[in-house]
């Protein structure tokens, strides 16, 4: 299919026209272009799955040469297979529904081109960024997300704060960039290639497993994975970037952009099969977030900062199966987390757009009967996202804890690390739905959500209850993993936590029977609510240990002595300014008897030389 | 040739005083008009000394740059024509001692 370059230029074709427009476009046709160009990428991502699951073949597309420099000859050119079409089935189909709620959803905000503007673009740099064939295009695009994400933050502009969150989002990523930008060009220079699959075989055939090299470009590699992810310790842009619209988070902060980590590594999973410690520390590093993010979860009172909360123990949750060489097992939660984590971000965004922008869930309550079409999608994106049976998250969830159990040596840690997560999940995603949709009313929502937000939520909640039987299309891409003696006790113990956790949460936020308000106001209670509400107290950490000495040191060498020469030019030249100035009186025959006197001058100069 | 030749330093006279004439218009007059016409008389000497270098020489070359500064002078003179009118406009004087806004 020669064609396969028309996908990320639909959107981006839509996105420049949009911004050309400046904001003088018809909303209808702004809303028709924003989500028909990706409704238009997610028909051509659809026949390009279809070839693909026919004839399983790599598909490679040169458009044409980028650049050449010396013997540095990166391609704009795609690579196709089984994780590439994957990705691209997410991206263009849960963003299409993501686009069409928009429509409703941002209806009555005046800088609706915009928006689609942004999101357009966010689409094309993503669909760039899974489909680049080599590491430079991939940081294209993921350079581009970033900026989207930046853009779409801080899309309410108004607000002082939103355009703060965007900033520490934009900031807070690009240290991981500049890891991973610094992994590239070690690569570059260790193997001199950047094409991803020679580059792996290079690196096979250069590099012997736990060399030092492999393990410090994989360790950078890292770096920007844990910074696009949203993993420890650059966790702290995600809770702050729900400033932005809720579909935003839904498609950029849950869905795609976020996951980008997660498919870089897994692109790259050769080399960190080279160095088992980065992977070890992969695994690791998804633990501690997946805790750490699941009990701040718990203690959070804005409904978005529950879901981003949880988003980021989710990603946790892939980076743990990208550590126990669980690929696809990585892949697949990413895939179902698109599904439900979409439909739970588009669903809390349909109860802010009919509760007049209510963003605390103690002040919603009992919209189970007054919003059905909500409450249902919140309860099956829940279920899903707790991991109960037979959903899609089940299925996911459960194939990493049973491949994590599965390592040698400290497989039943990660294990037992991973079931506390899960029950944890349980528990905060049930409060939620417990808070919000039973109880006594606070509020009566102002309105009912119109077809454009139903329909995208029905939709994710059959992908949501039935993605887990979804067979995707990896076994070509990564290496399988000699699977499974089930082990019965390990599966009763993975099913059953997560109803643990429902069952927790039933007693303390429902029946009431175990009193959450006792346990919350004494004083320890109280303390350890607070330092979770506080997320651990990282950002007062970073706060400290960066923020302020850095800024103290750029005021303190503001007045740095080598300054002073250039300030002393700036000075003289000022001071010669201001003295020549006076010649400038605005007469013209000034000028003109000036200019004859020193034309007779120049010659009389010359005149005495010659001679 | 033949016929009654000018002297080459009669030529060169008549050019600088002509140059001269221009110089002082242009220092003295304050109307832009006279100014611009000064400005022609000046172009004009010189191309008339580039006339009288060309006959003496036997040269083309005196004649083409004559078109040339025929033809730059025309040129200056629509551009300068146009400013006038502007100055005109909106200063409702051609007294360039009373046209001084540039002042700095």
């Amino acid at each position: 299919m020669a064609s396969i370059w028309l996908i990320p230029f639909f959107p981006l074709a839509s996105a420049v026209l949009l911004l050309l427009s400046t904001g003088r476009m018809p909303r209808q046709f702004a809303a028709l272009l924003g989500a028909g160009s990706v409704g238009l990428a997610a028909v051509c991502v659809a026949l390009l799955a279809r070839a693909f699951l026919a004839d399983q073949e790599v598909r490679e597309v040169t458009l044409w040469t980028w650049m050449t420099v010396g013997n540095f000859t990166p391609r704009i050119a795609f690579y196709i297979d089984g994780l590439t079409v994957v990705m691209m089935s997410v991206i263009t189909g849960v963003g299409f529904l993501i686009h069409l709620y928009s429509i409703e959803f941002m209806w009555e905000d005046e800088s609706i081109c915009r928006y689609f503007a942004y999101m357009n673009l966010f689409v094309a740099a993503m669909l760039l960024l899974v489909m680049a064939d080599n590491l430079l295009l991939l940081y294209l695009g993921w350079e581009g997300v970033g900026l989207c994400s930046y853009l779409l933050v801080g899309f309410w502009y108004r607000d002082p704060n939103n355009g703060k969150a965007a900033r520490k989002a934009f900031v807070v990523t690009r240290i991981g960039d500049t890891a991973m930008a610094l992994g590239l060009m070690l690569l570059f220079t260790e193997l001199g290639t950047l094409d991803i699959q020679p580059l792996l075989a290079a690196a096979n055939s250069q590099w012997q497993t736990g060399d030092t090299l492999p393990i410090l470009a994989t360790a950078l590699l890292l770096g920007g994975a844990v910074g696009k992810s949203a993993q420890l310790p650059l966790h702290t842009w995600l809770p702050d970037a729900m400033a932005g619209p809720t579909p935003v988070s839904a498609l950029i902060h849950a869905a795609t952009m976020v996951t980008a980590g997660v498919y870089l590594i897994a692109r790259t999973f050769g080399l960190f099969l080279l160095a088992p410690p980065t992977q070890e520390a992969v695994a690791w590093i998804g633990l501690l977030t997946l805790l750490l993010a699941a009990f701040a979860a718990l203690a959070q009172h804005d409904i978005k900062r529950i879901l981003a909360y949880s988003t980021i123990s989710q990603i946790g949750y892939m980076f743990l199966a990208l550590g126990v060489s669980a690929f696809a097992s990585g892949i697949f939660h990413l895939v179902t987390h698109a599904f439900f984590k979409a439909l739970l971000f588009l669903a809390a965004g349909t109860v802010i757009h009919c509760l007049h922008h209510e963003h605390n869930i103690f002040r919603m309550g009992g919209l189970r009967t007054r919003l059905p079409v909500v409450f249902w999608s919140f309860l099956i994106g829940s279920a899903a996202l707790a991991a109960l049976p037979f959903t899609s998250g089940f299925y996911s969830k459960d194939a990493i804890l049973l491949s994590a159990w599965e390592v040698p040596g400290i497989g039943p840690w990660l294990w037992a690390g991973g079931l506390l997560g899960a029950l944890l999940t349980g528990i905060y995603s049930f409060r939620l739905v417990f808070i919000v949709f039973f109880g006594e009313a606070h509020h009566e929502p102002e309105r009912q959500p119109g077809w454009k937000m139903a329909l995208p939520l029905v939709l994710l909640c059959a992908l949501a209850l039935a993605g887990g039987l979804l067979v995707l299309p990896l076994a070509g891409v990564f290496p399988h993993t000699g699977h499974h003696q089930p082990n019965h006790l390990v599966e009763y113990i993975s099913i059953g936590t997560p109803l643990l956790g429902l069952l927790i949460a039933y007693l303390l936020f429902l029946g009431r029977q175990v009193s959450i308000d006792t346990l919350v106001e004494s004083p320890g209670g109280s303390a350890l609510r607070d330092f979770w509400l506080g997320g651990w107290r990282i950002d007062p950490l970073y706060d400290a240990l960066w923020v302020r000495p850095y800024t103290a040191l750029a005021h303190w060498w503001r007045k740095e002595p080598l300054d002073g020469v250039y300030n002393g030019v700036v000075t003289v030249v000022q001071w010669a300014h201001h003295k020549l100035i006076a010649t400038q009186t605005g007469e013209l025959r000034w000028y003109a008897t000036t200019m004859v006197f020193g034309l007779v001058l120049l010659v009389a100069i010359m005149l005495r030389n010659a001679a | 040739m033949g016929g009654l030749q000018i002297p080459m330093e009669h030529v060169l006279t008549l050019a600088g005083l002509l140059f001269s004439c221009g110089l002082l218009g242009l220092m003295l007059r304050r109307n832009i008009i006279f100014m611009l016409m000064s400005l022609e008389v000046m172009l004009n000497a010189a191309a008339l000394a580039f006339v009288a270098a060309g006959a003496k020489w036997g040269q083309a070359d005196g004649q083409i740059i004559f078109l040339l500064i025929l033809s730059v002078a025309a040129a200056e003179v629509a551009v300068g024509l146009g400013l006038v009118l502007q100055i005109q406009r909106r200063f409702k004087t051609l007294d360039m001692d009373q046209a001084r806004r540039l002042r700095g």
